[in-house]
């Protein structure tokens, strides 16, 4: 405890405070852009870091990251363009939220529960950290395999009310995912090396989400009567607050484990969190209208992985995130090796790094707070300027990754896609999940295989994976077991009914 | 109270609105286009292409190559681009289709080298000018700390008796220099590389995480991002690649431990084709400045980089010699 004191004092100083200032705004400002990340933001800023004390440059990482997870939030919710993967999922409530005139709503819980999921993250962080990172090695791609099978057979809860129509939308998203030559056979790219490796969820999600709904509102401009947004109250209310906090404190338990572990990422954590609370919600016909737990979960859940990847990296000096990866690079460049030894050799950097993480969740709550009416008024721009501006960013965001015509071609098929879906009624989330989750899938299972030499059994020689696989059947099995009693009010029946009335254009 | 957007009175409002979102967008195109403009007109501008993501190795070379230049004043400024694709495959068909372009350079290596042959591309290295060797890095043998190999001896037996029993993790895809290091050594100790049963992870990190939980038995990786579980007893090196040992790590070259055979994974900089000998010479000239300042030595020690610095004739038959060499290697996999 006292170290940690120590550490605030570290990072209370004025320029460290300044340097966390910064890296919150410009976390914040390339979450916002889709194509640019914390990743790439602090791998341009590596430079910089030779002019600046270690703790300077990493108190400034770290604030870049909690910021870019935060970020992406304001334009998912507000413009339906997610700025990165981590916050494609808060986009299929968020935006809802912000057409019923409840953006201001959506953003605070999003702002509030980053900081709520941050804070919980960082304490637990301080407190496991140097203990616990050690058996996060020890999970395989028997593991993995099985928590993302758990992850997909989650998915049928989310096809909507038409079976056919989710299946569909499940395949198109998994044959997207076989783009690329990650299995050393080149799949899908039509001897195009553009194509190579894949096509990027961020664009996937932009192109269906925002490029296909600007084509279906100009589509039908002429013939229907503009739709004026409401504009809401400012605040939550008493009821938004007691329909938050719950999916808040769900979320980090989610996104916390999921980031230290080392193929956990950000995406599956958000995902499953909108699963638990579509489940659990006591408003599951409000969910594809605009339900604030849609919103509320996943965005604790991002903020809470970007926490739990600290852990190996601290403790291992193990990047399990791109953005980590490029921290490490940093910390290597000044001389220090994290891992074990680096709370005994290096405390003050340490528990100064830990204390900046309170410090930038703060400061990402005080920013983006009072913001979050100010940003909810941007949805009264008259609807032409409002989606040529969609269409503008959007398109920026894709070219800005790397400079590519291509990529601009690629965002607009997407995009006929995503207006071909809404046509067809055909719901958005399943595609999206079946990017996410394919090539990984593949690759846990490609990577099981190839270490046992082809042994089947080995998907079972990991207790996480087991328990996964009895989880598995048992979300299979007891619906099932409960309609042969013919009890009637199947629960998972029940459920499809109230999702009757799925994500519809 | 709501107000309707289409009431009267908040007509400025929403002129202010726009206003606001031009103003924003705007400030965002500008943050993002290249920078150009701000010419000082006696110093020449240059392009440098890198062809992977920022913070990889090629990245870190380009980018500190560019910087040592323009801090010491060698050139004017440089433009940096991240080209990624395909392992380096998109930036070198960039390369080539700026024929003539004399103010470009890509900074590139062994892995592009090999990439170019896996993704069936036909932009090879032969095709590019080349300018100058900057770096090497040797490969390192890596096991976990309670592997029951303790010298190579150890590994390449057991490696010989059954290959496919010892599973092999590198950071790089096929094609990249942690895949041909361990090809090109069954090779030599008299392996069939195609029985190599070689597990590509996603970089440093994901190998990292593999060989500490014993899931492979040896890894194959430039040494850099290792130096912390080394020095703390949890990986072990049991030999390094190159031709000479290295400073950081207190391991045998292969040679030493009695395996005729040695590996670099190196980096350096071409420039496109069709350009005169007066421009390469130029930028050869350029470079040799460069890699004669305090700067670049600097740049070396701090990236744990080895000095392999080669022009001319002699590194355009390097760089022959490796495109024959990685062909034959991929051709004996049957990826090519």
């Amino acid at each position: 405890m006292d170290m940690l004191l120590d550490g605030f004092a570290t990072a209370l100083t004025p320029i460290n405070l300044l340097y966390a200032c910064i890296g919150v705004l410009l976390g914040t400002s390339v979450g916002v852009l889709p194509g640019i990340g914390p990743a790439m933001t602090v791998a341009l800023l590596l430079p910089v870091t030779y002019n600046v004390s270690p703790e300077g440059a990493l108190i400034m990482f770290a604030g870049i990251y909690y910021g870019g997870m935060y970020g992406g939030s304001t334009t998912s919710i507000l413009l339906n363009t997610p700025g990165e993967s981590s916050s494609v999922i808060t986009a299929i409530e968020g935006n809802k939220m912000a057409k019923a005139g409840r953006a201001a709503q959506a953003l605070a819980t999003a702002a509030i529960g980053s900081f709520v999921a941050g804070t919980i993250g960082t304490v637990l962080l301080v407190a496991l950290a140097p203990s616990v990172a050690d058996w996060v090695v020890n999970l395989g791609a028997p593991s993995y395999f099985a928590i993302m099978l758990l992850a997909l057979v989650a998915v049928t809860a989310v096809l909507g009310d038409s079976k056919l129509r989710g299946f569909i939308s499940l395949a198109l998203g998994l044959s997207i995912g076989l783009v690329g030559t990650s299995t050393g056979q080149p799949r899908l790219t039509f001897g195009n090396s553009l194509l190579a490796d894949g096509i990027d969820i961020v664009v996937v999600a932009v192109a269906i989400f925002a490029i296909g709904e600007a084509l279906w509102v100009a589509a039908h401009l002429r013939r229907r009567p503009l739709e004026i947004t409401p504009v809401g109250r400012p605040w939550m209310g008493r009821a938004d607050w007691s329909r938050s906090w719950r999916p808040w404190l769900r979320g980090t338990a989610y996104g916390f484990p999921f980031g230290a572990l080392p193929a956990g990422g950000a995406e599956m954590p958000t995902f499953l969190s909108y699963i638990t609370e579509r489940r659990l919600s006591k408003h599951p016909e409000e969910f594809g209208h605009g339900a604030i737990e849609g919103v509320a979960g996943p965005e604790a859940a991002n903020n809470a992985s970007a926490a739990g990847t600290m852990v190996p990296l601290l403790a291992l000096g193990l990047p399990t995130t791109a953005t980590a990866a490029v921290i490490l690079a940093s910390m290597q460049s000044y001389g220090l090796q994290p891992g074990p030894g680096l709370f005994d050799n290096e405390p003050e950097l340490v528990w100064g790094l830990l204390a900046s993480l309170f410090v930038a969740n703060t400061l990402l709550l005080v920013l983006n707070l009072p913001l979050a009416p100010v940003w909810a008024k941007l949805l009264r721009t008259p609807r032409p300027y409002l989606y040529a501006g969609i269409l503008f960013f959007a398109s920026l965001g894709a070219y800005s990754v790397n400079f590519q015509w291509f990529d601009l071609l690629v965002l607009l098929a997407f995009g006929l896609l995503g207006l071909a879906m809404r046509r067809f009624a055909l719901p958005v989330l399943p595609l999206i999940i079946g990017v996410i989750l394919g090539p990984q899938l593949e690759y846990q299972l490609g990577q099981a295989l190839q270490l046992s030499e082809g042994d089947w059994t080995t998907l079972l020689s990991e207790p996480v994976a087991v328990v996964a696989y009895v989880v598995i059947a048992l979300i299979v099995l007891v619906p099932l077991v409960a309609r042969l009693r013919g009890g009637g009010t199947d629960p998972l029946e029940k459920e499809l009914d109230d999702l009757e009335k799925e994500v519809r254009p | 109270m709501p107000t309707d957007v289409r009431d009267p009175g908040s007509r400025r409002a929403r002129a202010a609105w726009v206003v606001v979102l031009v103003t924003v967008l705007t400030a965002v195109v500008a943050a993002c286009g290249v920078t150009r403009g701000a010419d000082e007109a006696d110093n020449r501008r240059l392009r440098m292409m890198i062809p992977n993501s920022p913070g990889g190795g090629y990245d870190l070379t380009g980018r500190a190559a560019a910087r040592v230049m323009e801090d010491d004043g060698l050139t004017g400024r440089f433009e940096i681009t991240n080209v990624i694709g395909a392992s380096g495959t998109v930036a070198m068909q960039r390369l080539l289709n700026e024929r003539e372009a004399d103010d470009l350079m890509l900074t590139m290596g062994l892995g592009v080298v090999g990439a170019v042959y896996t993704n069936r591309s036909d932009a090879t290295v032969d095709r590019a000018t080349p300018l100058a060797r900057l770096v090497e890095e040797s490969e390192g043998l890596l096991v976990p700390s309670d592997s029951p190999f303790t010298t190579v001896e150890d590994f390449v037996k057991a490696w010989k008796a059954d290959p496919g029993s010892v599973s092999i993790g590198g950071g790089s895809s096929p094609g990249g220099p942690d895949h041909l290091f361990p090809m090109q050594l069954a090779q030599a100790v008299g392996v069939d590389p195609r029985e190599v049963n070689y597990v590509a992870y996603d970089g440093g990190g994901p190998l990292t995480t593999a060989l500490l939980g014993a899931k492979i038995d040896v890894g194959t990786s430039g040494l850099g991002e290792f130096e912390g579980q080394i020095a703390e007893g949890s990986l072990r090196v049991l030999a390094v690649s190159g031709e000479e040992r290295l400073e950081t790590v207190d391991a045998p070259t292969l040679k030493e431990s009695g395996v005729d055979f040695a590996f670099s994974n190196w980096r350096g900089v071409l420039a496109p084709p069709g350009i005169s000998d007066e421009q390469r010479d130029a930028l050869v000239t350029l470079l040799e400045e460069m890699q004669d300042t305090d700067a670049w030595r600097d740049e070396l020690e701090r990236n744990g980089w080895t000095d392999a610095f080669q022009t001319g004739a002699e590194f355009e038959e390097f760089l022959v010699s490796q495109d024959a060499r990685v062909e034959d290697t991929l051709k004996e996999l049957g990826l090519v």
